[in-house]
């Protein structure tokens, strides 16, 4: 590995902290504002609120009714609200068809209810494929969908923002709301895996 | 734009590659680009499809080479000199021009929490009727914009059926190029696998694209 090689990583660091004091000089940004929006994404905003919705619906279905109707109003009953989330569709997971998340053009993603993406929704190899060959992309999260089982795949390109609503894995009758919304991992809301009772807290 | 970020559908990309318990941010820089890019955003210099487009014009070997806040990074420099915000010489010397005012920060850290929680909303009202309904078969134009545009290539000329309609919503086309929001109605139009990819692809399999009026065309 030759020395600019090594150098590269780095370098982006260097041209930010530049670039934040040049802004912060110019009296245009707030260093303790930028602190507050990291911490609200790193601690607050994440898959934990989509978990609370996914459970919501597994136990009022008049709740589900109301979400798959108006998922905007639905998941603002809990609280999640706000950028990146203004325009949400929820989609349902069933035994004759799979859901699955995708912005092939950059990185569109339902912040109040998921947080930030992860690095590979945003990767070329997951845009590239999950609309051509979803079932092929899915194998590489160890996830395989029967040949009678649709799988429809949602493109994010306009400012409307999909959750899928998995399916309620078999074995968890009786858990608690707070039990279920347990199980569900952000994965599970992407469509790229189903909930099951690995991660039971019971 | 016929750019390498219109990627649905391109082979050769490698392995997805999740990573286990990833962090929100990988890096410390990647948390402050994350966080400038929404300061910024407050402004009111640009807009959220100016921002994306930003990212789209970066060369396409450089593209595919950056990391994701890397893009962030250098689409938000682009903005900053292209509106006014600051200056070539500004960027180099790292100072303010001599004689510049100092402004005022449009996002404070006691904002951050309201601003968080705002739900900037893209729908828009309009006086006409959407020109397609629900169940009805519609083929995405062969469109090649040199700006901006959500029309992916892999829907072009290809011919789905409305499954719902969004209401009428900020066009990107325009918008990201400040020349207005310009609404229109907004239709999530199921295209079946087969008619996108052909024989090999899965009979039952389809993609849903979210498509603006303007995209489509009676079929």
């Amino acid at each position: 590995m030759d020395h600019d090689h090594q150098e590269l990583p780095s370098d982006p660091a260097l041209r930010v902290m530049a670039l934040e004091s040049l802004l912060v000089e110019k009296g245009l940004v707030d260093p303790a504002a930028l602190d507050a929006l990291i911490d609200t994404y790193e601690h607050k905003i994440g898959p934990r609120n989509g978990a609370r919705v996914v459970a919501r619906a597994w136990v009022d279905p008049e709740y589900k009714q109301r979400l798959l109707a108006d998922a905007t109003a639905a998941v603002a009953e809990l609280g999640y609200e706000g950028g990146q989330g203004a325009h949400m569709v929820v989609v349902e997971n069933t035994r004759d068809c799979h859901n699955l998340v995708v912005c092939t053009l950059c990185s569109c993603y339902p912040w109040p209810v998921l947080g930030l993406p992860p690095v590979w929704y945003k990767s070329s190899p997951y845009r590239s494929r999950a609309v051509i060959d979803p079932r092929a992309a899915l194998r590489e999260f160890g996830l395989e969908i029967g040949e009678d089982v649709e799988i429809r795949v949602w493109d994010s390109t306009s400012e409307m923002r999909y959750l899928v609503l998995p399916e309620r894995p078999a074995g968890s009758e009786g858990f608690s709301e707070d039990e279920l919304a347990a199980l569900v991992t952000r994965d599970a809301m992407i469509g790229t895996a189903r909930v099951t009772l690995a991660g039971s807290t019971r | 734009m016929n750019g390498v970020h219109d990627m649905g559908g391109m082979h050769g990309m490698g392995p997805i590659a999740p990573e286990p318990n990833e962090p929100v941010f990988h890096e410390r820089w990647e948390a402050r680009v994350y966080a400038l890019n929404r300061a910024l955003g407050m402004l009111g210099k640009w807009n959220i499809d100016a921002g994306r487009h930003s990212r789209e014009r970066i060369p396409p070997a450089d593209y595919l080479r950056m990391s994701y806040y890397e893009k962030w990074l250098t689409g938000m420099i682009m903005l900053l000199k292209e509106r006014g915000v600051v200056t070539e010489a500004e960027l180099e010397t790292g100072l303010p021009d001599p004689g510049t005012t100092k402004a005022t920060p449009a996002l404070t850290s006691e904002k951050v929490t309201g601003m968080v929680a705002a739900r900037g909303t893209f729908d828009r009202p309009v006086n006409t009727p959407p020109r397609f309904a629900i169940g009805e078969k519609v083929r995405a134009k062969k469109i090649n914009a040199a700006g901006h545009t959500r029309l992916p290539r892999y829907a072009r000329g290809n011919v789905g059926v409305v499954d719902r309609i969004h209401g009428a919503h900020v066009f990107p086309d325009t918008n990201a190029h400040f020349r207005g929001e310009s609404p229109q109605h907004l239709y999530s139009v199921r295209f079946s696998a087969r008619e996108l990819w052909g024989a090999a692809a899965a009979a039952r399999d389809a993609v849903y694209i979210d498509l603006w009026e303007d995209y489509l065309e009676p079929a």
